[in-house]
């Protein structure tokens, strides 16, 4: 299993290695990774059939929980089985798509990266390796939307979609950390039985939020659902592959494998189905009228979310079968429609329905793909998704209450759902073809063979329901609902009510077809109404955000040093302040301290004079002779507090310095009188007080009784281990070495700095 | 003694920050160079001074005896002063450079990066 | 400043006050003084000197420029750091000679170390003094 995992990213390394070298051979044979796959899960079905839900294990990161713990259960199937089933025939079909694509390799490596990262996430049982797939998805995804990176609105799109589902990642980390918390259990296969202590935590409510919005970003549902009519913008297989089939269901899925944990409480319940049957009914309507052909089925893609999102919020099992159902319908009409929209697009060069019509005369194994794929859309029977449909009512007319509100809901999507489907499957097939499309040919098989397969898998499985009821169906409802179901699928159910609104829904949504005819005047009046749409609302909170962003680092990040270091001290004084207000009481204690003595009292005045007159002498000679007269100063303190060594230090560093400004002083500019008396007034008074605060807060520390440890330590010691008397030089040479090492070596940076910026040559812009 | 040092540290701070609040170039080194000494004389003075006592061994001693002046403050103070000297005499040479090259030494007017010059 | 009497007592005070800076280095050990203090002090020497006969009668004196005694001074220090290794000890555990030496004391890897430090300090001052003095 983790092999199967791994291979993904491996095979993703590999790639534009591999590629590299075979530039002219067909990629086709790239498609035997998603193939194999595909075969070794088929293999584990009889395995999971006899009842042993896969579970192996490998230790990564033990000490903090996070272990590749995967598990393989009916619902894990069915998502394995999608995506490397779908996989294969995307990995054929770009084969063709992007023949001869400068970057063709990098385009299978993020496509094998993004299939790997897919199945971690729905193999995944731990918590953390769930957070950490869910996010390479979206990783995967981003790359694979800013493919076209020399276009700015691929780049735009991508960046839009790894901001929502990345943000999402966020509160699904938040989640499960919760979960953790809660349970105190990484696995969520160990956290089932503890469902019931879990919704009476008082956390439940805060683990719900976090999964409901990573799932919505994840999904598409609204408001977060405008990223993906964005992500269009990706070659079409990576529309097919991640933003219908695959990735967009990751949310679906997090809520299904929740399902047995969180859900069947009222907050689950209430708020999947509100935020299901809004974005199911809201996106089926914009589906309406769009006139790009990928636009419709983004937007179709949203409201199929929406009712898988709804049908897990009835939570009923009626519900839960026929959300399982409807994953995989889904998955196969709307592939198929995806594919055939890129053969269009590659052959004819348009997208727009307005101008499409009639291909069915030049590519007629592509027509019927498309059209059977609009069938099972549409819920006509014999197809597929005329058993989904069927469910899809049965499960809202069993909840009670709301039965009617519910199914008329449905209806209404799914007469909208059906005219889309019809707009972009049917449409463009027939009727007159256009002059200019008259030398348009077939693509090369492996182009349209793929969307073949798919749209005769729907409606084969239309008309044997049985192939999958065992071995796939049954197995994931069951990890859903936690029973072993009892139902039998079928295509024909007799005359009864179901069925009648099954008619209903076929023939409003044909009479609307031939009434509603897509155009641009309409999608025009229709984005009027784009200005109150989540999007515009988001990307004006993001505008605030940047603006605001602007404001703060113009007003802090002036450029202007003393600025900064007003606001700076300002701050501190502020803090210094408050804190020296709130818990002091200054305790001078003269008992301790020493006494002053005359010469020690005027070597004090000398300073204070001479710190005085450095300060507002005019002349910079001046100032500099009184800096010296400060620092000879601090040399007889040390003397006479015993700091020998200090005062020779002091002494030579002092005539250094002065000696280093006179040679300089005189290439320096004078002084000049900068600021005005108001501005000198408020640096004053500034300085005065941390002045002040820093002298207050030394008297504070001074009254506090130091640890003496360290110092006791050297004491004692320098003699004895260090062989030296004068403890300083000790401290300094053996016991600190490293650091006095580290010190010269910074010195010799700084002279090595005056050197250079003396002695190179000036660059010849400088010079001028 | 601890009172008046006590002051002179608060002198030192303000006549330091004040002269660094200038426009001009070579006040904010003053400025500088005062700021580093209050810091050396308020780290000295936490380390409780004390008269006529160097941390030094005596002849027939093996360790210090009951009273002495605070080792420590002091090894880190002398570090502290050889290290601002060389940051002194970069500061300097940056500033004579700077102002040959940009001419002015107003601060304020330093706002050109070395890609306009 | 080039008068004659501070020319020709320059001459002498140069070695004296170098051969006192050693004096500082060396005693640093038990009384006060060291690597720091004593580098600084032969810095002030040649400094002295400089004024009095000019900056390139001083570089003659010294034939070489300052700035090799950093590098020289660091691997000097690094040395007497990583000698331990040999033995087996940790980076910068000191060791030290059986028997006293007279005047010095009981010569270590410190000692060695303190001498490094020593000469780093004098090509930096030195660097950056004859560096200025030139460059003006």
């Amino acid at each position: 299993m983790l092999t199967a995992v791994i291979s993904g990213f491996i095979f993703a390394l590999l790639i534009p290695i591999i590629l590299g070298r075979l530039k002219s051979i067909s990629t086709l044979w790239v498609a035997l990774l998603p193939l194999t796959l595909f075969i070794y899960f088929l293999s584990k079905i009889p395995e999971l059939l006899a009842g042993n839900p896969i579970k192996p294990s490998y230790q990564w990161v033990p000490s903090l929980g996070i272990n590749l713990d995967f598990y393989l259960d009916g619902l894990s199937l069915l998502f394995v089985l999608l995506i490397s089933g779908v996989g294969t025939l995307v990995f054929v079909y770009t084969s063709a798509y992007l023949k001869g694509h400068h970057y063709l390799d990098r385009f299978y490596a993020y496509l094998s990266l993004f299939m790997a990262s897919m199945l971690g996430l729905v193999l995944s049982d731990n918590i953390y390796t769930l957070f950490l797939f869910w996010e390479l998805t979206s990783i995967s995804s981003f790359f694979l939307i800013g493919f076209n990176n020399d276009k700015k609105d691929s780049r735009k799109s991508a960046l839009t979609a790894l901001a929502i589902t990345g943000f999402g990642g966020l509160f699904l980390l938040a989640a499960m950390v919760g979960l953790g918390q809660i349970t105190d259990a990484y696995q969520i296969s160990a956290m089932a039985p503890m469902a019931d202590a879990i919704k009476d935590h008082s956390l439940y409510g805060w683990v719900l939020f976090f999964l409901f919005i990573a799932a919505f970003t994840k999904s598409a549902q609204f408001p977060f659902h405008f990223w993906l009519p964005g992500a269009m913008k990706a070659p079409t297989p990576v529309s097919t592959y991640l933003h219908s089939a695959t990735m967009v269901k990751a949310g679906v899925y997090l809520l299904a494998r929740f399902t047995p944990v969180l859900g069947s409480h009222e907050w689950w319940n209430g708020t999947l189905i509100i935020v299901g049957a809004l974005t199911m009914v809201y996106a089926a309507i914009h589906a309406l009228f769009r006139i790009d052909l990928k636009g419709i089925l983004a937007y179709s893609t949203i409201s199929a979310l929406g009712i898988l999102v709804f049908l897990i919020g009835l939570g009923s099992p009626d519900a839960l079968l026929a959300a399982s159902i409807f994953i995989l319908v889904h998955a196969l009409y709307k592939a198929t429609l995806f594919l055939v929209t890129g053969i269009i697009d590659h052959e004819t060069g348009t997208r727009d329905v307005t101008q499409l019509g009639g291909l069915n005369k030049v590519m007629l194994p592509v027509g019927i793909a498309a059209m059977l794929a609009a069938l099972s859309n549409a819920g006509i029977p014999p197809s597929f998704g005329f058993v989904g449909k069927d469910l899809i009512y049965e499960a809202t007319l069993g909840m009670g209450n709301l039965a009617w509100l519910l199914t008329c809901l449905a209806i209404l999507t799914n007469v909208a759902l059906l005219v889309a489907g019809f707009v972009a499957g049917i449409k463009p097939f027939l009727g007159k073809l256009p002059e200019k499309f008259k030398n348009v040919h077939l693509p090369a098989p492996s182009m349209y063979v793929p969307p073949l397969i798919l749209a005769s898998l729907g409606i084969l499985f239309g008309l044997f329901p049985g192939v999958l009821e065992g071995g796939l169906i049954k197995p994931a409802v069951s990890s859903l609902t936690g029973t072993t179901p009892d139902f039998h699928l079928q295509l024909w159910h007799g005359f009864n009510l179901i069925f009648l609104l099954s008619l209903i829904t076929i023939g409003s949504g044909t009479l609307l077809y031939f009434f509603l005819k897509p155009s641009e005047s309409l999608l025009k009046k229709v984005s009027t109404f784009d200005r109150l749409s989540p999007q515009s609302l988001i990307m004006g909170i993001s505008r605030g955000f940047a603006l605001a962003g602007k404001g703060w680092t113009g007003f802090f990040q002036n450029g202007y040093l003393r600025y900064y270091l007003i606001t700076i001290l300002g701050f501190l004084s502020l803090l210094l302040a408050y804190r020296l207000f709130i818990g002091v009481d200054l305790l001078i204690n003269t008992d301790v301290m020493t006494e002053v003595t005359f010469y020690e009292a005027v070597v004090l005045l000398v300073m204070a004079v001479a710190i005085l007159f450095t300060v507002f002498s005019k002349s910079r000679l001046a100032a500099v002779a009184s800096l010296g007269v400060v620092g000879y100063s601090f040399c007889l303190i040390f003397l006479f507090y015993s700091a020998p060594d200090l005062a020779m230090t002091q002494f030579s560093i002092d005539t250094l310095t002065v000696i280093l400004f006179v040679l300089v002083l005189y290439n320096l500019p004078k002084y000049l009188k900068l600021s005005d008396t108001r501005v000198r007034i408020r640096d004053g008074l500034l300085s005065l007080i941390f002045g002040a605060l820093i002298s207050i807060l030394a008297l504070e520390v001074m009254s506090e009784s130091l640890s003496k440890e360290t110092s006791e330590y050297y004491a004692e010691n320098a003699y004895i281990l260090g062989k030296g008397k004068n403890v300083v030089n000790v401290i300094l040479v053996d016991f600190r070495g490293f650091d006095t090492m580290v010190e010269i070596t910074v010195l010799a940076i700084a002279a090595i700095g005056v050197f250079g910026l003396l002695k190179l040559h000036l660059r010849s812009t400088e010079k001028e | 003694m601890e009172l008046l040092l006590v002051i002179i540290i608060g002198l030192l701070y303000a006549a330091g920050i004040y002269m660094m609040l200038r426009r001009s170039l070579v006040k904010l080194i003053i400025g500088l160079i005062l700021l580093g000494n209050g810091a050396n004389l308020l780290i000295f003075l936490l380390g409780k001074i004390v008269k006529g006592k160097p941390p030094i061994i005596g002849p027939n001693e093996k360790m210090l005896g009951e009273i002495y002046a605070d080792p420590v403050p002091q090894a880190l103070i002398l570090t502290a002063i050889v290290i601002s000297f060389g940051l002194q005499a970069f500061a300097i040479i940056l500033i004579k450079r700077a102002y040959k090259v940009v001419k002015t030494d107003d601060l304020d007017e330093m706002y050109a990066t070395d890609e306009d010059l | 400043m080039k008068t004659i009497i501070f020319k020709s007592a320059s001459v002498y005070l140069l070695p004296l006050l170098l051969l006192f800076s050693v004096f500082i280095l060396l005693r640093g050990h038990y009384l006060p003084g060291g690597g720091f203090v004593g580098g600084l002090m032969a810095s002030i020497a040649f400094v002295i000197h400089s004024f009095a006969n000019g900056v390139e009668n001083t570089k003659n004196i010294v034939k070489f420029h300052p700035g090799f005694l950093m590098p020289v001074g660091l691997a000097l220090a690094l040395l007497a750091g990583s000698l331990p290794l040999f033995t087996g000890e940790t980076f910068m555990t000191g060791l030290w000679m059986d028997q006293p030496v007279p005047v010095i004391g009981t010569v270590g890897t410190a000692l060695f170390f303190d001498t490094g430090v020593y000469l780093v300090v004098i090509g930096v001052t030195l660097t950056i003094i004859f560096t200025i003095s030139e460059g003006l």
